[in-house]
């Protein structure tokens, strides 16, 4: 198999005496989808935000492309490649869609360094289109549009400036069926970008429709990994809740 | 379909400002004709009249876009002008223009630290520096009125012309061009409707949110400043009952241009043509031979049912 793009190994995190994650070690290789899962407060979140850059891990490494890294704060993730979609989408809901692909990234020209707003807008059309994000357009408020089409923004604009991992938490918590059902396509659909996609899902289903492997976090534990071909539900659940069936 | 619906479909809370512009205009063009409402004289003198208020509602529409509020401008206002009056008498006249934007500055800065670092409320902030600085501009001087007498700097911030062009309209136009372009045109501009839109969203995207709340409130102070200057020199004196009635106009000239009180959403354009209607309340009312009481509740009136109109859909 080819280099994965993100390894853990041995990460270890403890708040003050609680220890959130306990030695844990997974590898992500592009073009893969793995699952995260387990109960609330299994430490998925945490994990998340070791990722991400926002919590240091107390030991362990993170190696990015085999490259030892270390994160100073959330923007250190970002400018290595390394995108969040949040479960409460982080948009500002009365700016264009094309500003909010570009929030903190603005595209600007000439002397005076003003906004290349024409810029923005195509790109943001070009890449909705791309990945068939269904919006009436590149400059409508995103207050005005489904919460699908939002999830479908929020991901889009990962997409767009990730270059090496997504982290998609908890993606479809807030949507309806038809709604989860596109947002599924269009994550499936980003395997073909040679990124890692990392998500964490309460939906059992979901994971099985998405992922190629299936990591079971357990009180900060980690119970196990599964390639999710040869898995059933019953096995993870075993695995998440810890009692045979 | 309903009329709050067809409101909404059409924003036309976004045009009320307009609409109200040309209603109120048209109205005393009529009513008040013929005690020289519509004479060039009388319509020059409403825009000389607002430019210290539109100066204000530029600094505000940043800072209520970023979700703060600034409500110490008026105390920022005259310690400004009189900063620049005191120095004047005594220091060359470049010092005393920067004394007294600095002061403005100086003040809006100390909000910015306050809310951007300390975490604390704007609102709260600027009540207790609006009171706090309206206590040292009657320090500074004991109450006294300090006289503006240098011809260059009442000439610049006052009564002077340029290509047959007041100065006080000059001031007017290159603060509404820089703030339309900064609030419309620049990454910053961009980084305040996003910080008062979600904050948390513009720092996931790594804007530096504390930062955003400290420049709008120091441009705020900056405002006030240059408010204090153009009170300075049309007033040719400085004293500390400056900008002390600018508070309600320049918040109603705001909202009413369509700024939100909750962030991420304004205009610098708005805000002017809110400042405009505002002082031409002001003089019809003045024209019509209205007692000062009777015009307090009348305009008290007016802004409440313009506000109202203007607010209607982001209270839903």
């Amino acid at each position: 198999m080819t280099q994965p793009i993100l390894s853990l190994t041995d990460i270890h995190k403890a708040f003050g005496g609680v220890v959130a994650i306990d030695n844990f070690s997974l590898d992500l290789h592009p073009g893969e989808i793995v699952a995260l899962v387990g109960d609330n407060g299994a430490g998925k979140s945490t994990l998340i935000k070791i990722v991400s850059g926002v919590h240091k891990p107390t030991t362990g490494s993170i190696r990015l492309d085999g490259e030892e890294t270390s994160f100073s704060d959330a923007s250190g993730a970002r400018e290595a490649g390394i995108e969040v979609v949040y479960q409460d989408l982080a948009l500002a809901d009365q700016q264009p869609v094309y500003m909010n692909m570009f929030l903190g990234r603005e595209l600007t020209k000439g002397p005076l360094g003003l906004l290349d707003k024409r810029k923005m807008m195509n790109d943001t059309q070009e890449l909705v289109d791309e990945l068939d994000v269904r919006i009436p357009s590149a400059s409508a408020t995103i207050r005005d549009l489904s919460g699908g089409q939002r999830q479908g923004i929020a991901i889009a604009r990962a997409t767009h400036w990730a270059s090496k991992l997504i982290l998609l938490d908890e993606p479809t918590a807030a949507l309806g069926v038809a709604e989860t059902a596109r947002v599924e396509e269009l994550v499936l659909s980003l395997r073909e970008r040679n990124i890692a996609i990392l998500i964490v899902s309460h939906s059992l289903d979901q994971v099985f429709r998405l992922s190629n492997r299936i990591c079971v976090l357990r009180r900060g534990q980690q119970i196990g990994v599964r390639d999710t071909a040869t898995t059933d539900k019953n096995e993870i659940i075993a695995m998440i809740t810890g009692l045979q069936t | 379909m309903s009329p709050t619906a067809i409101f909404r479909k059409y924003e036309l809370q976004n045009y009320v400002v307009y609409l109200g512009f040309i209603a109120i205009f048209l109205f005393f063009a009529v009513t008040l004709h013929d005690a020289g409402f519509t004479s060039t004289r009388n319509l020059t003198n409403i825009l000389l009249q607002t430019a210290p208020a539109t100066i204000l509602a530029i600094g505000l529409v940043f800072a209520l876009s970023a979700g703060e509020i600034d409500l110490s401008f008026g105390s920022a206002v005259a310690v400004s002008a009189l900063s620049a009056a005191v120095v004047m008498q005594v220091l060359p006249m470049p010092l005393a223009i920067l004394a007294g934007l600095g002061a403005g500055l100086a003040v809006g800065a100390f909000n910015g630290l306050l809310v951007a670092w300390l975490r604390l409320p704007s609102f709260l902030v600027t009540l207790a520096t609006l009171g706090l600085f309206a206590g040292v501009a009657r320090t500074m001087t004991n109450l006294r009125s300090i006289p503006v007498t240098n011809d260059f700097f009442t000439g610049v911030f006052g009564s002077g012309k340029l290509f047959g062009v007041p100065s006080l309209v000059w001031w007017t136009v290159i603060g509404v061009v820089i703030g339309h372009l900064v609030y419309r045109h620049t990454r910053f501009g961009a980084h305040v409707l996003a910080t008062g839109d979600n904050a948390r969203a513009a720092q996931v995207s790594g804007i530096k949110v504390p930062r955003v709340r400290f420049m709008v409130l120091t441009i705020c102070g900056g405002c006030a400043g240059l408010a204090g200057l153009l009170y300075a020199g049309r007033l040719q004196s400085a004293t500390y009952t400056l900008g002390e009635s600018d508070l309600m106009i320049v918040i109603a000239a705001v909202i009413v241009g369509g700024t939100a009180l909750n962030g991420g959403k304004g205009s610098i354009i708005g805000a002017l043509i809110g400042s405009l209607l505002m002082g031409m309340l002001n003089n019809g009312l003045i024209l019509m031979g209205l007692q000062v009481s009777d015009q307090m509740i009348v305009r008290g009136l007016i802004i409440l049912v313009a506000v109202a109109a203007s607010l209607r859909d982001t209270t839903r």
